[in-house]
């Protein structure tokens, strides 16, 4: 990655709420047109961080650039490049879904067609409805709808699926995707791991305000290179496991012992999950 | 083919007065659409005229019913409740609910945010003023003013609050904690002044040490902006300075607005405390 091209830039970046570190060291480069996930524990400091980013909090150390501006200091011009969806927002609420989208549109220099807009957040049967009466996963969507608005070239998503139900969080996902292609680089803190892995390009783990790791999804904490498990029934009706850096061989062994189907075959590597909940709890 | 000029380049978004002018639309739409608030502020004030001025029916002076000299204070305390009081109490809940936060992160002109606050409370006020004065001529018989002076005291006394008043709301605002907490820390300071103010009480039968602490705020020199306009001129003589003091009055609020001024800006807060 070019230094001088990246969306967002971290070195060193420092925290501190009184006698509490939030934000000890942080270093970060996320490349334009990426996805990049923050994952970490509540408390972990990627609200913190992401608030800095965003133009939000005052930082004590640390160089940061965003879009190649540092944000502790936002113009209305760099504001207008940014889309941010915050968490727990319940403002608006006696406002329309349209009323409330055709208005932010004005703030923007090139806004996106605020009616096109609410199509793409899925939220065009609700155009007319007050924003109290949406659902969680409704708002959520009119809030990234609102993130978007401006066609930011960054868009920073903080937590933005927590209380959404399996198909609600799909759709969302579908949604960050296409803006993904679109080119919009997108910041995203989440405690899904299944959503990281779904969106993230990059992911980078945080705990008591220190990055652990910034690896991909699939390489995260050497998941590729991490022993499988390979676990099958015996003849006796035993639960049999192994932990091998060989399954392929595993399995064609026990092939050629059973002669035909392996009772109960199953070969398992470390889910995200695992390997996230592993790094987190050293810690 | 003639090439029109293209505008190729971004587009300048509309202007800090453009977008304020649109905030007092939004405003107002969430402040008519929002019950409890509306009634609040809207109707309360009316709701108490009618109580107090059929509770009492008395003369505060010959030829002076209580209902005039009330209709008096309850106008200057309507320029306390639309604009003090009013933004006390829904700027710290704008903080809570997140509305600053998301403008904040919008290249909103910050400007825009108060020009719609003050866009309402010129709005809210003007409609209770014409409330209050006509349920003062129907239920009351109250006399409204005929002098284009007194018209010109009333506007120039109305501005001049509105402004102070609505620069200390902003001052308070942060020092309010939470929105659920504003109105319980608020109203005690509206009520406590509307009495020593001389709104529910003729200001001369007060103690002195209440009518001296209460000449250090400005509800005291709005009520007796107003009283010179709705009471005849004859009352001034049981003003205590013997007269309106208009000068007086213009230079203590103006000082207000000044102090007020510097207060807000100090104490405005885009963030909760624990956010910064």
């Amino acid at each position: 990655m070019a230094g001088d091209t990246a969306a967002v830039e971290v070195r060193g970046l420092l925290k501190r709420y009184g006698e509490r570190t939030a934000v000890d060291g942080v270093d970060l480069e996320v490349a334009p047109g990426e996805v990049f996930a923050l994952l970490g524990p509540n408390g972990a400091g990627k609200t913190t961080t992401v608030e800095i980013l965003e133009g939000y909090r005052a930082r004590d150390a640390g160089e940061v650039t965003v879009l190649g501006h540092d944000p502790a200091h936002p113009t209305p011009a760099w504001r207008a490049r940014i889309g941010i969806v915050l968490q727990s927002v319940t403002d608006l609420s006696e406002l329309t879904v349209a009323e409330t989208v055709h208005h932010f549109a004005g703030y923007y220099p090139q806004p996106r067609d605020p009616d096109e807009v609410i199509a793409t957040v899925g939220l065009t049967e609700k155009a007319g409805q007050r924003t109290r009466l949406l659902s969680g996963g409704q708002r959520r969507r009119l809030d990234v709808g609102l993130g978007i608005l401006g066609r930011p070239e960054l868009l920073f998503l903080d937590e933005p699926t927590t209380g959404f139900d399996p198909a609600a969080r799909r759709l969302f996902w579908d949604l960050v995707e296409s803006l993904a292609r679109e080119g919009t680089t997108i910041v995203l803190t989440t405690h899904y791991l299944e959503e990281a892995e779904r969106l993230a390009d990059r992911v980078a783990v945080i705990a008591d305000g220190r990055i652990l790791e910034v690896a991909t999804p699939a390489a995260l904490g050497g998941r590729q290179q991490a022993h499988a498990t390979v676990s099958w029934t015996d003849r006796d009706g035993v639960r049999r496991s192994v932990r091998t850096a060989e399954p392929t061989r595993t399995v064609a062994e026990l092939a050629g012992t059973f002669d035909g189907e392996i009772p109960d075959l199953s070969v398992t590597r470390p889910t995200l999950e695992d390997t996230y909940l592993a790094m987190v709890g050293e810690q | 083919m003639s090439t029109p000029t293209t505008t190729t380049t971004a587009r300048q978004p509309p202007g800090t007065w453009v977008l304020g002018v649109r905030r007092v639309r939004i405003e107002l739409l969430q402040f008519v659409r929002d019950r409890e608030s509306a009634f609040f502020t809207m109707i309360l004030p009316v709701l108490l005229l009618v109580v107090f001025g059929s509770a009492f029916s008395g003369e505060v002076a010959p030829g002076v019913s209580f209902s005039q000299y009330f209709l008096a204070g309850m106008l200057a305390s309507g320029i306390v409740y639309t604009t003090f009081q009013n933004l006390a109490i829904t700027i710290p809940q704008d903080r809570d609910v997140g509305t600053l936060k998301r403008l904040q992160g919008t290249p909103m002109p910050k400007a825009s945010y108060f020009i719609g606050k003050v866009g309402l409370a010129l709005v809210i006020y003007v409609v209770q003023v014409v409330a209050m004065m006509a349920v003062g001529v129907v239920l009351f018989d109250v006399r409204l003013p005929t002098d284009p002076f007194d018209w010109w005291t009333f506007t120039w006394v109305s501005l001049l609050g509105l402004t102070c008043c609505t620069l200390l709301g902003i001052a308070f605002s942060g020092l309010v904690r939470s929105g659920r907490g504003a109105p319980a820390l608020v109203s005690p300071v509206v009520l406590v002044l509307q009495f020593t103010s001389g709104v529910f009480f003729t200001y001369d039968e007060l103690p002195p040490w209440m009518q001296q602490m209460a000449a250090l705020f400005p509800l005291k020199w709005l009520c007796q902006g107003m009283r010179s306009v709705f009471l005849p001129d004859a009352f001034q003589r049981q003003e205590l300075a013997g007269s309106w003091e208009f000068g007086r009055t213009a230079l203590i609020l103006s000082a207000w607005a000044v102090v007020a001024a510097v207060l807000a800006l100090r104490f405005f807060r885009w963030q909760r405390r624990d956010e910064t």
